[in-house]
């Protein structure tokens, strides 16, 4: 996962989308080492699908330049591949398997160029390889969800792409598949050192899978780099809310060059005094004490305390402004409880200010 | 692809202009004379088809489909044999059994030791008569929809209302009545614009309705002009059945056919109860097909000799070829338009390629009108062109020819393969072509590999219903029909003009055989309705999708 990539396998280049007059991508510029997978993160319409399917040669591309393994593939002006030469893999949230083939025909699908014996060979490894060799002559409507799941992703990979493009691959599983799914696809994407996008909107999983995170909003690619930079180094308020939920709060910097939150004091690192500014504290970076001799703790009381698995989800209210509520999320064995006056205190770890000016 | 539309849709506008037309003393004619009796007979026809295909549709559904009781099973497939007898067919074969000379009276007469005289025997050539036949013969339309509506709705809804309380039968007054009635609608619709479409058997008993008029006034009159008028008028009671139909659809529109199917745990009929519901169910299959397929049987037995010659194969051999051009045509123009609605964003597009299937509720008279009227236009002017232009008239182009005819039964049927086809091509999704083309096929590849082996079965299915439509059409056939053209129909009309009665009966039981082949089908398509995959192919036409 650390090695070094030895140069970009997928860029994607200044690429600008529009439908009729809306705006699906803007300007988006980012490429992607050999067998590197890159999570392309954001809410729902934020364009990240549309880039999708440009790359895979599904929309015609109107600006900007895609390059899959150093071979333009599309381009606003020059060579525009159909997509059935472009050597990708696409694995649809909706499985889009073929109703009328049966699992090995799926898979078999996209191996014409390969003899009888040789496609039945490799069908088998596939199908194998993704652990659902006995569905081999199963058709779709018979299978699960999770079984659909597999076949698609035996059809997508069985042609052995150059990349492989996942559309929510896990969205559409119940939590429980979810991540022996999520631990059989990467595995698979690992050992074949197969190059893949994979779209989504959950922060959790781009950061299990990917080496790359792209946030985007909006057609907007916010962030990209590597999912620990994106956490810990978020370049906004959205990522920063994005990537794990934050309260939010304001304060202008002082001259000693910290900003009171009204929830504690916070270091205002490069912003200079009397600017105003975005607080943006993580709910794990909100700690919760009974020991009100610090000087830096802030009294609260606890207005709801709800257990969710593992953690805890707290609402605070200060006790000196009614109404003004922090969310807390603390380990379920250290949990106060509703009603019980507590210390505040924040963690600089979890604490990322931004300049009101933006404040996006 | 406008062009394509423009010429599905002319026949319709051109009747249609008509209702705006000025024709002065021709409408003050008609309207003193003749059109109070078309219209009330028209309103009487509608009321009792309505009523009896509405208390022998529903009822039959609702027995075999929530009640168990002895040969349900059978009668669950058997109560849709009458689809396969057109309503031409019916009236003659029960003229011929009821006659004065038929078998029943001859037969009354023999074991009582009656004359004439001593019995007054119902007039079956009258409108209670035409509305029985009519009626024998259409309620599977009624039967067919309420069927699959009781059967989609029962499993969640009426355990939900047995849960608060309802019995069985409360349960069917509160609940499955009020679910199915979008479907019954649809399924009486049908009935009714079949009913205002049927030629034959009105002529034959003598009732005068719209049909029959359009054909005097053009064909006795001469007056083409005065026939499209009263077809535009006719046009209105057509429509105002299609705007009830939507209305009481309303937003139930789609059923989800993909809901996984229980059967029912019924309930279970005995004594009199059970007696009554198959005695319900084995009317209208013994009247509406047992016995005059016996009798249609034993007359071709007496008949064939005659009647059963070169001539007769012939005839069938132009019958297939037509039927099988139709369908043939009519699929393609329907592939054309789904294509070209699924390839554009054009809302207003796909509004007019649903606008164009429209046509099923057009009766044939009408169509025919509306198609003579515009090609004898077209070949005036070409023949006053080549007559100016190079001294030659090259006489009829388009009229009376088989393209007026294959037009006629595109647009009539084009309903049919449309929503086949559309039904069928929207369960291909656009990720489908689209996984196929990353998996390295060409478009056209897509259509190859993809579309057509999906497609398949609602094509043939399609086909398979209009070629048997087309072969039992006889109102727009007979007007426009190419000079030396003869169907099975035809043939079974012209006996049937002549009082020929067992004469008619070996082709009129051609076009029966033929019409058991979609109701096989159709019941196949009912019984695999458990594997929504399986059924999808025919679900749409099932489900009334000519609507």
């Amino acid at each position: 996962m650390t090695a070094a990539p030895p140069g970009p396998d997928l860029s994607i280049e200044s690429l600008t989308h529009r439908f009729d007059r809306v705006t699906a991508l803007e300007e988006i510029s980012l490429d992607i080492g050999e067998g590197q997978i890159l999570a392309l993160l954001g809410p729902s319409g934020c364009g990240k699908s549309t880039l999708l399917r440009l790359v895979a040669g599904l929309e015609t591309i109107q600006h900007g330049r895609i390059v899959i393994g150093g071979k333009p593939v599309g381009a606003a002006s020059g060579p525009n591949l159909p997509p059935e030469r472009r050597n990708v893999g696409f694995l649809f949230q909706d499985y889009a398997l073929f109703p009328h083939l049966s699992a090995a025909d799926n898979v078999a699908f996209g191996l014409r160029h390969l003899g009888d014996a040789e496609r039945r060979k490799r069908v088998g490894e596939v199908l194998e390889r993704v652990g659902v060799s006995g569905l081999a002559g199963a058709y779709p409507h018979t299978l699960s969800g999770g079984q659909q799941q597999r076949i698609a992703l035996a059809r997508a990979l069985a042609p052995s792409p150059g990349v492989l493009l996942l559309d929510e691959p896990l969205s559409g599983l119940d939590a429980r598949l979810r991540h022996g799914l999520a631990d059989t696809l990467f595995a698979i994407l690992r050992e074949t050192a197969t190059t893949a996008v994979v779209v989504t909107h959950d922060p959790e999983e781009a950061m299990y899978v990917a080496d790359r995170i792209g946030v985007m909003r909006d057609g907007r690619l916010m962030q990209f780099g590597p999912p620990a930079s994106v956490y810990d180094r978020p370049a906004s308020p959205f990522v920063t809310n994005f990537m794990s939920d934050s309260n939010r709060l304001t304060g202008i910097v002082g001259e000693s060059g910290t900003i009171d939150t009204g929830w504690g004091m916070v270091d205002a690192g490069t912003l200079p005094p009397g600017k105003s500014a975005h607080v943006l504290v993580r709910y794990q970076g909100v700690g919760i004490g009974f020991d009100f001799a610090d000087s830096g703790t802030v009294r609260a009381r606890v207005l709801r305390s709800r257990p969710i698995g593992a953690n805890t989800l707290v609402a605070l209210e200060a006790a000196d402004r009614p109404g003004e509520t922090l969310y807390a999320r603390t380990p379920a064995h250290s949990a106060p409880w509703e009603g019980d006056c507590v210390a505040v205190t924040l963690d600089p770890a979890h604490v990322f200010v931004f300049p009101s000016a933006n404040a996006k | 692809m406008a062009a394509v539309l423009a010429v599905v849709l002319l026949p319709i506008a051109v009747v249609l202009a008509h209702l705006f037309f000025p024709t002065g003393d021709l409408w003050a004619h008609l309207a003193s004379t003749v059109l109070p009796r078309y219209v009330a007979n028209t309103l009487w026809l509608i009321a009792g088809v309505g009523v009896l295909t509405l208390i022998g549709g529903v009822g039959a559904a609702w027995l075999v489909s929530l009640c168990r009781f002895p040969g349900r099973q059978f009668f669950s497939w058997a109560l849709l044999l009458p689809f396969a007898m057109p309503a031409y067919v019916i009236a003659y074969t029960y003229t011929g059994l009821l006659d004065f000379s038929g078998p029943v009276q001859t037969g009354l007469r023999d074991l009582f030791g009656w004359t004439g005289d001593d019995y007054a025997a119902p007039n079956i050539r009258s409108l209670t008569g035409a509305i029985v036949m009519l009626s024998l013969v259409l309620y599977p339309y009624v039967y067919l929809l309420s069927r699959s509506a009781f059967l989609e709705q029962s499993i969640c809804s009426l355990e939900v209302s047995r849960t608060l309380g309802c019995t069985p039968a409360q349960a069917m007054w509160r609940v499955a009545l009020p679910l199915a009635r979008p479907s019954i609608v649809a399924g009486m619709a049908l009935a009714l614009l079949e009913a205002l479409n049927e030629f034959g058997a009105m002529q034959h008993f003598g009732v005068d309705t719209f049909t029959t008029g359009i054909f005097r006034v053009w064909l006795a009159d001469g007056s083409p002009a005065g026939a499209a008028k009263l077809a535009s008028v006719f046009l209105i009671f057509v429509f105002a059945i299609l705007a009830l139909e939507r209305r009481s659809r309303g937003r139930a529109a789609f059923h989800q056919l993909s809901i996984r199917y229980r059967p029912l745990p019924g309930w279970r009929l005995h004594g009199w109860r059970a007696a009554f519901a198959v005695v319900f169910c084995a009317t209208p299959v013994a009247f509406g097909f047992a016995v005059p397929a016996g009798a249609l049987a034993w007359w071709t037995w007496l008949s064939a000799a005659e009647v059963v010659n070169a001539d007769f194969f012939r005839l069938t051999l132009t019958s297939v070829a037509l039927a099988a051009s139709a369908a043939v045509l009519t699929v393609a123009v329907a592939l054309f338009l789904a294509y070209a609605a699924r390839r554009s964003a054009s809302r207003l597009f796909r509004g007019l390629t649903r606008l164009a299937a429209v046509g099923y509720a057009v009766p044939g008279a009408v169509l025919a009108v509306g198609i003579v009227i515009p090609l004898a236009a077209l070949d005036r002017q070409i023949n006053a062109i080549g007559a100016e232009a190079f001294g030659v008239s090259p006489g009829l182009i388009f009229n009376g020819t088989l393209f007026a005819l294959l037009l006629a039964y595109a647009v009539r049927f084009l309903a049919i393969s449309h929503g086949a086809i559309d039904g069928g091509l929207t369960r291909i999704t656009g990720h489908m072509d689209d996984a196929a083309r990353t998996l390295g096929v060409s478009a056209f590849g897509v259509i190859r590999r993809i579309h057509a082996p999906m497609l398949r079965p609602s094509i043939a299915a399609a086909g398979l219903l209009i070629f048997v439509d087309v072969l039992k059409e006889l109102p727009a056939t007979l007007l426009l029909r190419p000079f030396g053209i003869d169907t099975l129909a035809l043939r079974t009309y012209e006996y049937a003009t002549d009082e020929q009665l067992v004469e008619a009966a070996p082709s009129a039981l051609a076009i029966v055989l033929a019409g058991i082949l979609p109701v096989i089908l159709l019941s196949r398509a009912m019984r695999r309705s458990s594997e929504p995959h399986e059924a999808a192919g025919v679900a749409p036409i099932a489900a009334g999708a000519p609507l």
